[in-house]
């Protein structure tokens, strides 16, 4: 791995020569590229060694970040795009702006297999809803939830990761009920927000009691602001899991470039960046190496996930769903 | 050319060039639309709870609107108050500015957190949520409201004073008058106007875009941008927009036929207005709807400076980037459009069919813009990243947008130069640039800056097809002031919004006040 890095920084450094620092876009969703998110440390710690100019571009959340590389189609200025999820790897896939990257990946941290020529994961976690824990008898399965006049954000599934995550997590659980539990839910939804950040943003505003979030979450008001006032819903039907890709486009003018970054994407240089930073759990970082506010995180006893055909196949008909219930 | 008898030959032909240019730029994307559903439009269930929603809140909006105009410019028509003259100016001020920044003003006064829910608290009242279609018919009063109030109350002010007096020495009661007189005017006033704010509100996309959103809360607008940034579903998009246009297409031709000769009572000797003023029951009830009607529009305004003035000084560059980006947008749309409606103006002073000319550059502001950007976008992207076009796409669509008040502003003007210089001018041998020059340009000065200052504050303030099309590294002042709102920066959307409020109005201003010195 490293050669290659250290051959994408000798090439580069021959091109100085010649012209300006080669540049490297990342397109990726508004929270990891802000101040406080992990872009900055990442793009610091790529720089050191790549001889390169990494650019993030934030360009919304995770689904709207596919629509935006399908809208500037073949002639996209990204040489990355990261911060999709599993959920969307086959319709990624299928777009045939993506190309493979030809890495052997190191030894991964993921509850389940990885092989995939096109995407590499960088890191994951559960979905939950995050509350206050002064929020007297929080629900414990979406049944409780919906029976409730609990006040929760959700995010959009057509331009949000973790509103499609939801939306899969009902499917996974309930099936054929799906339906029902959505239009249950649906008194209790104040908005739906296109991205995490604003739905995140309302709640912390007091604007809700819960908002669909990750399991992962308290553990940012713990380490970073030491509060440990924020905790996340244990649902009796388990939890559903998503694993965050990056994957490098067929429209790149770097290649070389964009290689290496997804090799360094999977090295501690940046995976150790990744719990306190993104607040998920690394892709390639054993458990031992977790900083001390994730031990008292909720650990799901039943994990709930769809491989990514099967979610590609379920999602227009899972999003109508939702759709159709939120409308009435 | 210098030798035949018209005059201004040349700039006939070049005015046909810029009709022929504004049809080609609204019609192709149309064209392209309509091709690209060539296969049959496919609507799905959530697109018809998408038009069902816009017609909804669209008639809410208009009725409620109109049903607090009526009153509102009655009272203003028959109030002397001070500050009479600067309340019938506020009137316009909704129309300049920026539809976000208004929006962002209505959140943070009568939002659920917002200043009227602050001071009601202690008193256990609490403000309902204000996304969804309550928030979206409010704002959408905020802005026409006072549109109605205006066209209602010119009407009022074109009753002849002699049939006032002969209704007064007639010894008419309260309801003969409003029958004979008032309902005569609103009779004639309330149709075209329902029609034009109906339809302004079915176009709107910023409002619903902000307050809207979920299922429950989603326009044709809000859809066509849904389909695109959300769904990547091109054929949906260009399905959605073709409704909408359709739609559009259906109102402004309602609008134009209801639109008859404005004044059914004749013409007076025009003396100064003096309707019957009521009682004291009248008095207050005049009063009431004034100041609820003053608070409602200027409280959003204040806020928005009250708020904002504080976080001034520690902006991120990029908001002065961005404004720095939307005032050379508004200064080159500002500059195609009046080069645009000059020419056209200019040849339509001297065409029989003018009106249906005229109408062509109405087609602009009937179509919404984000049917027009689906068009433009399904077009360049046939040939290059239409990301990259985004900015130039924009200050074009600005342009068009623009132009149909231009021309409303600039066409009286010109035929009146036309009326009482033409002959004169042709008398001296004036011809082309030169008659131009000094026959009608100085006549045309004054409402060149008008439309100018319009031109300008429309495009600065705009948040339509840039959202559909722009990169967020090339955003617009609006633009960044959303993001900065989305990403729950909210000291610095309100300066954002501060920063926008001020260029708005300032540019409108100086082109205004530059035309008025001039002149």
């Amino acid at each position: 791995m490293k050669h290659t890095i250290i051959a994408a920084g000798m090439s580069v450094a021959a091109g100085m020569a010649l012209a300006d620092v080669p540049v490297l876009q990342v397109y990726t969703y508004d929270s990891f590229m802000a101040d406080w998110g992990p872009g900055p440390q990442v793009e610091r710690a790529f720089e050191e060694i790549c001889g390169c100019d990494l650019q993030f571009i934030g360009a919304g959340d995770g689904a709207a970040l596919l629509a935006r590389l399908q809208l500037e189609g073949p002639r996209s200025d990204a040489d990355i795009v990261l911060g999709l999820d599993t959920n969307l790897m086959q319709t990624a896939r299928d777009t045939g702006l993506f190309v493979p990257h030809g890495i052997t990946a190191p030894a991964l941290t993921l509850p389940i297999q990885w092989q995939d020529p096109e995407f590499l994961p960088f890191d994951w976690g559960y979905f939950a809803f995050v509350h206050n824990t002064d929020l007297a008898n929080p629900p414990r399965n979406f049944e409780d939830l919906a029976a409730s006049d609990l006040r929760i954000l959700i995010q959009d599934p057509r331009s949000s990761t973790p509103g499609l995550g939801l939306v899969y997590w009902i499917e996974a659980a309930y099936g054929s009920d799906a339906a029902r539990i959505w239009e249950g839910l649906s008194d209790n939804i104040v908005t739906v927000t296109p991205g995490w950040s604003e739905a995140y943003g309302l709640f912390l505003e007091g604007e809700a009691d819960m908002v669909l979030s990750y399991s992962t979450s308290p553990a940012y008001h713990v380490i970073a602001e030491e509060d440990d006032s924020k905790t996340a819903a244990a649902f009796e039907e388990g939890h559903y899991m998503q694993i965050e890709i990056a994957g490098m486009t067929a429209a790149s003018d770097q290649p070389a470039l964009a290689r290496a970054f997804l090799e360094f994407m999977l090295s501690p240089a940046f995976q150790s960046v990744i719990p306190t930073g993104n607040w998920m759990y690394p892709a390639a970082l054993p458990a031992s190496a977790l900083p001390e506010g994730f031990d008292g995180l909720i650990a799901p006893e039943t994990v709930l996930h769809f491989s990514a055909k099967e979610a590609a196949d379920r999602r227009d008909a899972a999003i109508e769903t939702w759709q159709t219930a939120l409308s009435r | 050319m210098a030798n035949r008898p018209q005059p201004l030959g040349v700039m006939v032909w070049v005015g046909m060039g810029a009709l022929a240019l504004v049809l080609a730029l609204t019609l192709s994307p149309l064209m392209t639309i309509a091709a690209f559903g060539r296969d049959g439009f496919a609507l799905r269930i959530t697109d018809w709870a998408a038009i069902h929603f816009t017609l909804v809140q669209a008639f809410l909006s208009t009725v409620l609107s109109l049903a607090i105009a009526v009153p509102l410019a009655r009272a203003v028509a028959r109030r002397h108050f001070w500050g009479r003259r600067l309340f019938v100016a506020l009137m316009g001020a909704p129309f300049i500015l920026p539809v976000i920044v208004a929006v962002f003003g209505i959140i943070s006064s009568f939002g659920h957190n917002g200043l009227i829910a602050q001071i009601l608290r202690p008193f256990g009242v609490v403000m309902p949520e204000i996304y969804g279609l309550h928030g979206v018919v409010l704002a959408h009063m905020f802005f026409n409201l006072p549109l109605a109030a205006r066209l209602i109350l010119q009407a009022w002010q074109d009753v002849p004073q002699e049939r006032v007096r002969l209704a007064q020495s007639l010894g008419l009661g309260h309801a003969a008058f409003f029958r004979h007189i008032e309902w005569q005017i609103l009779r004639n006033t309330l149709p075209p106007a329902f029609a034009i704010i109906f339809l302004l509100c079915c176009s709107s996309f910023a409002v619903a875009l902000i307050l809207g959103g979920g299922p429950r809360a989603t326009t044709i607008e809000l859809a066509i941008y849904q389909a695109f940034r959300f769904d990547f579903d091109l054929g949906r998009a260009a399905s959605l927009a073709a409704v909408q246009a359709l739609l559009c297409l259906v109102l402004g031709g309602i609008a134009l036929k209801w639109t008859r000769p404005r004044n059914p009572l004749g013409t007076g000797l025009d003396r100064p207005l003096a309707l019957p003023r009521g009682g004291r029951i009248a008095a207050v009830s005049d009063g009431f709807v004034i100041l609820v009607a003053g608070v409602f529009l200027i409280l959003p305004l204040v806020r928005v400076l009250w708020l904002g003035l504080p976080h001034l000084i520690d902006l991120p560059s990029q908001v002065w980037v961005a404004a720095l980006r939307s005032v050379v947008m508004a200064l080159f749309a500002t500059a195609i459009c009046l080069c645009l409606s000059l020419h056209i103006a200019l040849t339509l002073t001297r065409l029989k069919a003018a009106p249906y000319l005229e109408a062509i550059c109405l087609l602009a502001l009937v179509i919404s813009p984000l049917a027009l950007g689906t068009g433009w976008f399904l077009m360049l992207r046939q040939i290059t990243n239409p990301i990259a076009w985004a900015l130039p796409v924009t200050v074009l669509v600005n342009a068009l947008m623009a132009l149909p008040f231009v021309l409303r502003a600039l066409l009286p003007a010109l035929r009146e130069a036309e009326a009482s210089q033409a002959r004169l001018a042709t008398a001296l041998g004036l011809q082309g640039w030169k008659r131009f020059r000094h026959a009608y340009l100085p006549r045309l000065i004054r409402p060149l800056g008008f439309g100018a200052g319009l031109a300008a504050a429309l495009s600065m303030g705009d948040l339509g097809v840039i959202a559909l099309f722009a990169a967020p590294d090339h955003a617009t002042l609006p633009l960044e002031m959303m993001r900065l709102m989305g990403a729950y920066r909210m000291q610095e959307a309100q300066g954002a919004a501060t920063v926008l409020l001020g260029l708005s109005l300032c540019l409108f201003w100086v082109f205004d006040r530059g035309g008025r010195i001039y002149a």
